[in-house]
């Protein structure tokens, strides 16, 4: 599975490198055109094919844009102390909860450093029940004092979790799956035979820090529609009061009508529903109004686009380590494919 | 026997409190060339034994009895256990003190019908209300997820199954390293440098060397251990709060400036001079720690066994303790080994003397620091 090397390499946002050269090697061969554009976004285009007995031949026109981001959450160095711990703020939304005992890699030569707090025999009362907040919390990377953790690790460095990629059966687990799950199936679409219209295809950078990648993105691609693929939250974990899950791991693709970040375009919703009532592929809805994705930013480029987001559900995702499953992944390919071959201008058309 | 190798060998092994075999099985295969006689007690501590050199043989076999020394160092680790299956989803409760603040995100091995990797888990922040994200997740709401659907989750898994922390051991800078079940597996580690060493000095004491099981939920493997060899004079080693941001000064010790020696009522005034001399003498640089009550070690428990064992803890640093990011350096391991093969191959055969109390506090004889 190409999501192993994707999920494997680093990329918090700012600092796509790893994964752009990941993603440049896996798409180069099944794409017509690949450029890096200034932010560092990856912008593929692979032509339509000539098929004068499809029924959606003639086509060719349409532009499609498909993103996926590159980018994950972690960490930058912004101080020190005089013992030479690092002092980090987060990059992008980073649960605090989960730092404590963490382990990390700092800046480009990946040297490990832990996260760890006082220990729960010296905690006063209560002092255990709160959650440390990232500001007073340090990266320790057994420096011996501030010069050294300066010159090991600048200011500005960057930190990452690092976590193997497993699999386990039914499903696989790993760091980053927001949204190395969607370059996966972004990278699966490419390899795939070509559709009768022109491919866009944007590997996005800077998605966790405000869409910033897919804004400039979506601007140069001037797509006719857009399709964000995204790993989304899964949350069937068992609760007090079940409310909705948000999405649910082995139930199908989850289709957005609508989250913090667009309304989706209904269009494209009944494109990807119908085809999937048609061919028996599992699908859910999103529970509407959580989180947001690169389809927040495209929507608006140049005079709007119309958009949709589909996402592979992820359990713990900005975590060290999330977990899909495998029939989700593949569905969300297949659904992405189906729906793909049965769009045409006529999808786009507003009936009064 | 390079030191890094051995922690982070004895680092990544499994082998939580009551279920030490992984370890055990380790440390016989790592101490059997440096000891005589090797055998486990009722409660599964490890217990080898090496011979002193003057006069040589099993000690039933000589005529004056040498003095039995008893190292002892805990070889059991904590951690979590299933508790109940809910949708798949394991409930947890934990072994020995798990810290439950630094569970989050952690991957685990599930000990069911066979090994199966999982994660902590628990909701995302996303939907949870503003304040319940301040607060550590309870133990109610913490899950391990094996990702797998609930039918198979029930066929592998039991209540009462053990779930191990998987953690790598890496190496930071400066030799710090950094991983799960340092404590007390640097210790263990520090025994193994010292067994080494003495393999070729003589020594006029039995050594017996304890790993000992349970310590993490009651120095259980202590006590019987120390009823069981009965030991003229005790040195336990375990690990003590490393320093670092957000600990208060006297409670924690600088990585890298030697291990630590205790003092106060857990242990033997004249063993604690002793050590203080040896390390000196051979210019292995250590700290004093003064623990004015419980220890919380192997020593608590070696000190009352019988009618009592004159007993001395030797502790390495170590950062994050009960967190799986456990980090010390490793150079203070190789010091405690050096430090107690010094100490070992020291102790003349009528040292035991110098242990009565009567020569304690008689005011030339009193060497103890006060």
């Amino acid at each position: 599975m190409i999501l192993r090397e994707l999920s494997e390499a680093t990329g918090v946002s700012g600092n796509e490198r790893e994964v752009r050269a990941v993603v440049l090697d896996a798409i180069q061969k099944h794409a017509d055109e690949v450029r890096v554009d200034t932010m560092g976004n990856v912008l593929a285009l692979k032509h339509g094919a000539d098929d004068s007995d499809s029924p959606t031949a003639g086509h060719r026109h349409i532009r499609v844009m498909l993103s996926a981001h590159m980018d994950e959450v972690g960490l930058m160095v912004v101080g020190y102390d005089n013992d030479g711990f690092l002092k980090v703020r987060a990059v992008g939304g980073i649960d605090p909860r989960l730092l404590p005992g963490t382990l990390l890699q700092v800046g480009p030569d990946h040297i490990p450093g832990v996260i760890g707090t006082k220990p729960i025999h010296l905690l006063k009362e209560k002092e255990g029940q709160k959650v440390p907040q990232i500001e007073n919390l340090v990266v320790d990377i057994g420096a011996k004092g501030k010069d050294e953790a300066q010159r090991l690790a600048p200011l500005g460095t960057y930190a990452h979790f690092v976590t193997q990629f497993r699999e386990l059966g039914p499903t696989v687990s790993g760091k980053a799956f927001d949204d190395r799950a969607g370059c996966a199936v972004l990278v699966e679409l490419l390899r795939g035979a070509r559709f009768h219209f022109d491919l866009h295809a944007a590997f996005t950078v800077q998605e966790e820090v405000g869409l910033r990648g897919a804004r400039v993105a979506a601007y140069a691609i001037e797509p006719d529609c857009a399709f964000a693929l995204e790993g989304t939250i899964a949350d069937d974990i068992p609760k007090d009061k079940d409310i909705s899950p948000t999405t649910e791991l082995g139930k199908g693709p989850a289709i957005t009508v609508m989250d913090r970040s667009f309304v989706a375009d209904r269009r494209l919703v009944r494109l990807l529903t119908d085809t999937a009532e048609e061919l028996d592929i599992p699908y859910q809805i999103k529970q509407p109004g959580i989180g947001g994705t690169d389809a927040g930013a495209i929507h608006l480029a140049r005079e709007g686009v119309p958009s949709v987001t589909v996402a592979v559900p992820c359990r713990y995702i900005h975590s060290p380590v999330a977990l899909l499953s495998v029939d989700d992944f593949n569905n969300t390919v297949r659904l992405m494919r189906e729906s793909l071959s049965r769009l045409t201008p006529h999808t786009l058309t507003r009936r009064q | 026997m390079e030191v890094i190798p051995l922690l982070k060998q004895l680092s990544q092994i499994d082998g939580i409190s009551g279920y030490e075999e992984p370890i055990r099985q380790l440390l016989r295969q790592t101490w059997k060339p440096f000891v005589d006689e090797m055998h486990e007690d009722g409660l599964g501590s490890l217990i080898a034994l090496k011979y002193g050199t003057q006069p040589t043989g099993p000690p039933e076999s000589t005529e004056t009895s040498r003095p039995r020394l008893m190292l002892a160092a805990h070889m059991d680790e904590i951690g979590l256990m299933v508790t109940g299956i809910e949708k798949g989803f394991l409930r947890i409760g934990r072994v020995g003190g798990t810290d439950r603040r630094a569970l989050l995100g952690l991957e685990v091995v599930v000990h069911g019908q066979r090994d199966l990797p999982g994660i902590v888990a628990t909701r995302p922040p996303h939907v949870l209300p503003k304040e319940e994200r301040k607060k550590v997740v309870p133990w109610d709401k913490l899950f391990v997820d094996v990702g797998l659907p609930p039918e198979e989750v029930g066929r592998l898994i039991t209540v009462g199954n053990l779930i191990s922390i998987r953690r790598e051991m890496v190496e930071l800078k400066n030799r710090c390293v950094a991983g799960k079940a340092l404590d007390n597996r640097a210790c263990v580690s520090a025994i193994t440098l010292a067994l080494e060493r003495l393999a070729g000095m003589h020594h006029a004491s039995d050594v017996f060397a304890v790993a000992t099981a349970q310590e993490e939920t009651g120095l259980k493997g202590a006590i019987t251990s120390a009823y069981g060899v009965e030991p003229d004079l005790a040195v336990a080693l375990d690990v003590t709060f490393g320093k670092h941001p957000g600990i208060a000064e006297v409670e924690a010790f600088p990585l890298g400036d030697g291990p630590t020696i205790g003092i106060g009522p857990n242990f033997h005034p004249q063993l604690v001079t002793r050590l203080k001399e040896v390390a000196d003498a051979h210019e292995i640089p250590y700290q004093m720690d003064p623990i004015p009550g419980r220890s919380g070690t192997d020593a608590w428990a070696i000190q009352v066994a019988r009618e009592g064992v004159p007993t001395a803890l030797l502790s390495i640093p170590l950062r994050y303790m009960h967190q799986p990011v456990e980090t010390l350096a490793a150079q203070d391991v190789e010091r405690a080994g050096r430090l107690l093969a010094a100490f070992i191959a020291g102790l003349e055969a009528g040292f035991l003397e110098k242990l009565a109390w009567d020569r304690e506090e008689g005011g030339s004889e009193r060497t103890h620091d006060t």
